[in-house]
């Protein structure tokens, strides 16, 4: 069968939408605001000259513009979404709604703090949850994400050191199995990286490590793994890792990008680790919003702790004060501030309120739930594709490309052919250290029902490119809004907005 | 428990399946001893009826922006969001999606961000901008490491009218690189000479417009003074809604343009999450942090957009990226994209023109006020006032009449006494003529 052309270009319900700039009507907007009062203006002589440039929309255009977008997404709560090293797991909407409640979202960062109590016990909350789930001395609230919170840890250690008299520290150790931000994050502190390989069976290799530790000596500052590595599986020479991170006087810190599979079931604190970031936005359930926002509360040693970043909440008899500079009281030794105002606190509620939904029980059952159905996935999966590593795997397993041999499909075929299957595809080409990986990470949000479709689609990928069928997966997806796009056209000619110019063409075309 | 799926006889069937008699072997690598050790005092699975109960007490111990008389600002703002926004913004395609990496299904998010990415270029009067950083003082942060990485010198110039908190976020990240973040002292009169200390050896000099005490300078000779030292200019804008009545930032030579959208995006949330703007020329795009989406075509050659240029991104560059961002603030962004939509060019310039007009209005009575000062300069939507005595303790008697009256410069500034009785008063839309006549009779009680 071969789809009609249509004179509109829409295809059914897969509707076409152009820019918001080709759909003005000049002097229109979808706003109606009251009238001024009559002042005298106070803008000296500061006023713009010349229009802007922005669009004009009636509100029904608008709606219209942006629910036609949205359908040109996938989401969690349209499929089943397994991007490894995401945990795309149920957003309940409890979280949206309380992070709505006027006493969360009508309050203003800068109110006396006597005012605000309410928000200062709900940072405090959740702060606490943290710290019992990890059993750590002490969490920084304000980074903002992930990479953020690599940054706090890593600045933590980097004032410890230097509080210590041991600033000639500036190496990081970080498997070369680490997500990009890692090293990155060291970047930013100053310090250079060191990588280490992950042995056979996707580990880091203690003795290698012992060998990077004894090599550049006193000049380690940290040593940076994630855990569970981002190949699915748990460090299971953690303790004894930590022993010799502690034993080079380096610190000890964790990614903890991959919480959800351990999440209820251990305390980090009895791993011997120093610092962790926790991402909200992953193992709390709070929505990815398309790229973010998200929230990376640090947690801290002991050791770690006094150097936290401002602001930090602080208990004063019946209630909170809120301590915002650097250099005084119980911020005394803090290192500074990494945020606007009292970081992500619309996510602290939305995650707050999923950790009391849950409850420690429910938490638990949720990290059983997904290390369940990645095995689940490994075990059936295994059938026709080739995984990386020998199992259990935790919340996520990884298969290499050998199944693709000589086939003529690439791991990136498959991933597009999936999208045809009406599913979102794996973390493709990550962890580096697999060849062609597809990192495929179920979550314990998933039915059976939705997993075994999932089985089946994949599965039957896996044989149709072994049949030889390879032709078929290049020209995957052909059912998605748009077909495969040209990256390397928009990279060699960047086009990172619209102007009045480039899109003429495209206008005339579209009438 | 509600939010998992599996049922007793599926996790059965499954365990069976992969060959294990319980999920605690699947568990087998996890250290015994940090097993038998874990115990954790957490409360245990509550109903969605009890979690909204237990939340909207803690909810109810503040006092809110939206029941009481509000005239906050120093780089939040409270303004009407309309209905549609934040309806359209809850939509599961765009909350429950992650960043696009596959364009083919992502295509909604990524239209989005370029009509985001041009109405932050337009407003900011600059050509470029990307999808957008966590909030304003991380932004302002990552400008001054590219401007450092750009004239490849390592000195920052602060002004004493850049928000306090932009101010020690960049001084913050940039404590371990061998940058010097200078910043001058807090400047509410406006007195700082900025011209005078650009020099050859600076990377960027940092202002912000409107500036944090509310003036509105024109920093166009600062601007060129910059460019003939090769020094770039930084400036960073808090209140977006200025830009629709107020020169912008490109107007007045700037070379890179933060700020916060929140102002634009929606509820004030105690400050988060926000959005980080970010806005350049071109020239510097290879040089610019963060994610970029870029037009291109597909296979059959339809318009279409993607993630481009993301060899500066870490996790192609590692290391040598030009940060180490990965998730943003998509969702904020969209808010915000969303709601400039809605607005256009007419009601974007008329939400400005009522902002200014409320806050002259309010300034007018408030300086009818015995013994209130309006410190003398241009402003947009906030201004500073001299009372008296110590603000801090006028704002708390001012909240205990229902009123949040401004916000004290003394919270930033806690070491300077001379700036203690300084008060930043902020006036928007959505503030009615009922709430500052609340202002002024409770400001003359507390005073008198
Ligand atoms: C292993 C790992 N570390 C760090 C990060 C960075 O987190 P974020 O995107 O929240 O900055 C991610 C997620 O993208 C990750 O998967």
């Amino acid at each position: 069968m071969t789809l009609p052309t249509t004179a509109s270009g829409h295809k059914g319900l897969q509707l076409e939408q152009g820019l918001i700039f080709e759909q003005d009507t000049p002097g229109m907007t979808a706003v109606d605001l009251p009238s001024l009062p009559t002042s005298k203006q106070r803008l000296g002589d500061m006023n713009r000259n010349g229009p802007i440039g922005l669009p004009g929309l009636s509100e029904p255009e608008v709606v219209r513009h942006y629910t036609r977008l949205s359908q040109k997404n996938y989401s969690i709560d349209s499929g089943f979404y397994p991007l490894g090293s995401c945990t795309m797991k149920h957003n309940p909407r409890l979280n949206e709604k309380m992070a709505r409640l006027p006493g969360f979202a009508e309050i203003h960062p800068f109110q006396p703090v006597s005012t605000a109590q309410g928000a200062m016990e709900l940072i405090d909350t959740c702060a606490r949850w943290l710290t019992e789930l990890t059993g750590m001395a002490a969490v920084a609230m304000s980074p903002a994400a992930g990479a953020h919170g690599e940054f706090c840890g890593l600045m933590c250690i980097h004032a410890a050191h230097d509080a210590n008299g041991q600033s000639q520290r500036k190496v990081i150790i970080v498997p070369e199995s680490a997500h990009g931000t890692n090293p990155a994050t060291a970047a930013l502190c100053g310090y250079t990286v060191e990588s280490i390989p992950a042995n056979a069976e996707g580990r880091v290799d203690i003795a290698d490590l012992r060998a990077k530790l004894k090599e550049h000596g006193d000049t380690v500052a940290a040593v940076m793994i994630t855990n569970p590595n981002t190949c699915g599986l748990f460090e299971r020479e953690c303790i004894e890792i930590a022993d010799a991170v502690h034993a080079a006087g380096a610190y000890f810190y964790m990614d903890g990008a991959n919480f959800n599979a351990i999440v209820g079931r251990l305390r980090i604190a009895d791993l011997g680790v120093d610092a962790m970031h926790i991402n909200l936005h992953k193992t709390f359930s709070t929505p990815h919003g398309g790229g973010g926002p998200g929230a990376g509360p640090t947690v801290l040693s002991a050791k770690l702790a006094p150097f936290a970043p401002v602001p930090m909440v602080v208990k004063a008899g019946e209630g909170y004060v809120s301590e915002e500079h650097a250099g005084y009281g119980t911020a005394k030794q803090a290192l500074g501030r990494m945020k606007g105002y009292h970081g992500q606190f619309g996510v602290f509620v939305r995650a707050l309120s999923y950790m009391m939904s849950m409850g420690v029980d429910g938490l638990k059952q949720a990290s059983g739930d997904a290390v369940l159905n990645a095995n689940y996935l490994m075990a059936r999966l295994s059938a026709e594709l080739t995984p990386a590593f020998a199992g259990p795997c935790m919340h996520e397993c990884v298969f290499d490309d050998r199944f693709l041999k000589g086939t003529g499909v690439t791991t990136l075929d498959i991933a597009k052919a999936l999208i045809d299957e009406g599913f979102h595809p794996p973390t493709m080409y990550f962890p580096l250290v697999v060849h062609g990986a597809l990192l495929i990470e179920p979550t314990e949000t998933e039915s059976k029902q939705a997993l075994d479709q999932f089985v089946t689609s994949l599965l039957s990928l896996a044989r149709k490119a072994k049949e030889g069928r390879a032709a078929e997966f290049q020209a995957a997806p052909q059912l998605s809004p748009r077909r495969r796009l040209d990256e390397t056209k928009a990279a060699r000619r960047p086009i990172l907005r619209w102007t009045p110019s480039a899109t003429d063409g495209a206008k005339q075309a579209a009438e | 428990m509600r939010y998992l799926p599996l049922s007793e006889a599926n996790r059965r069937d499954m365990l069976a399946q992969i060959g294990v008699a319980s999920v605690d072997e699947l568990f087998r690598d996890l250290p015994k001893k940090a097993l038998a050790a874990a115990q954790f005092d957490l409360p245990r699975t509550m109903s969605e009826i009890e979690v909204e109960r237990a939340l909207g007490v803690m909810a109810a111990k503040n006092m809110n922006c939206a029941t009481s008389a509000a005239f906050l600002g120093c780089g939040n703002y409270r303004h009407h969001t309309p209905a549609s926004a934040d309806y359209l913004i809850q939509r599961g395609e765009f909350l429950t999606a992650y960043t696009p990496y596959q364009p083919e299904i992502s295509q909604g998010t990524l239209q989005a961000i370029f009509e985001f990415q041009t109405q932050v270029a337009l407003i900011t009067g600059m050509e470029i901008a990307n999808a957008s950083m966590y909030d304003g003082a991380t932004a302002c942060a990552e400008a001054v490491a590219m401007a450092c990485r750009v004239t490849k010198r390592s000195h920052a110039l602060v002004s004493g009218r850049v928000h306090p908190h932009y101010h020690d976020v960049a001084k913050t990240q940039m404590k371990f690189l061998d940058v010097n973040v200078e910043c001058l002292a807090p400047d509410p009169y406006g007195v700082e000479d900025l011209i005078g200390r650009v020099s050859p050896d600076l990377a960027c000099v940092v202002v912000q417009t409107p500036g944090f005490f509310g003036q509105l300078s024109d920093y166009t000779a600062l601007g060129e003074a910059c460019h003939k030292a090769g020094v770039l200019l930084v400036a960073c804008v808090t209140e977006p809604v200025s830009l629709g009545l107020v020169k912008s930032p490109g107007a007045m030579g700037a070379d890179i343009v933060v700020g916060e959208g929140q102002s634009l995006a929606g509820p004030m949330t105690f400050g988060g999450p926000g959005v980080g703007l970010f806005a350049t020329r071109e020239k510097f795009l290879r040089q610019m942090p963060g994610r970029l989406c870029g037009e291109t075509t597909d296979e059959d050659g339809r318009r279409g957009w993607v993630l481009t240029l993301s060899t500066r991104e870490q996790h192609i560059r590692r290391e040598k990226a030009t940060s180490n961002i990965c998730t943003n603030s998509g969702l904020i962004a969209l808010a915000f994209s969303v709601h400039m939509t809605l607005l256009g060019e007419a009601g974007f310039t008329r939400l400005a023109e009522l902002n200014h007009a409320t806050a002259c209005d309010l300034a007018d009575k408030l300086e009818g006020v015995k013994g209130v000062k309006l410190l003398p300069s241009a402003f947009f939507n906030e201004f500073t006032l001299a009372l008296p005595k110590p603000a801090a303790g006028v704002v708390e008697a001012l909240a205990k009449k229902g009123v949040l009256g401004g916000v004290p410069v003394s919270r930033f500034y806690p070491t300077y006494p001379e700036l203690a009785n300084l008060l930043v008063v902020c006036a928007t839309e959505t503030n009615s003529a009922e709430d500052q006549v609340k202002l002024v009779k409770a400001l003359n009680e507390v005073l008198s």
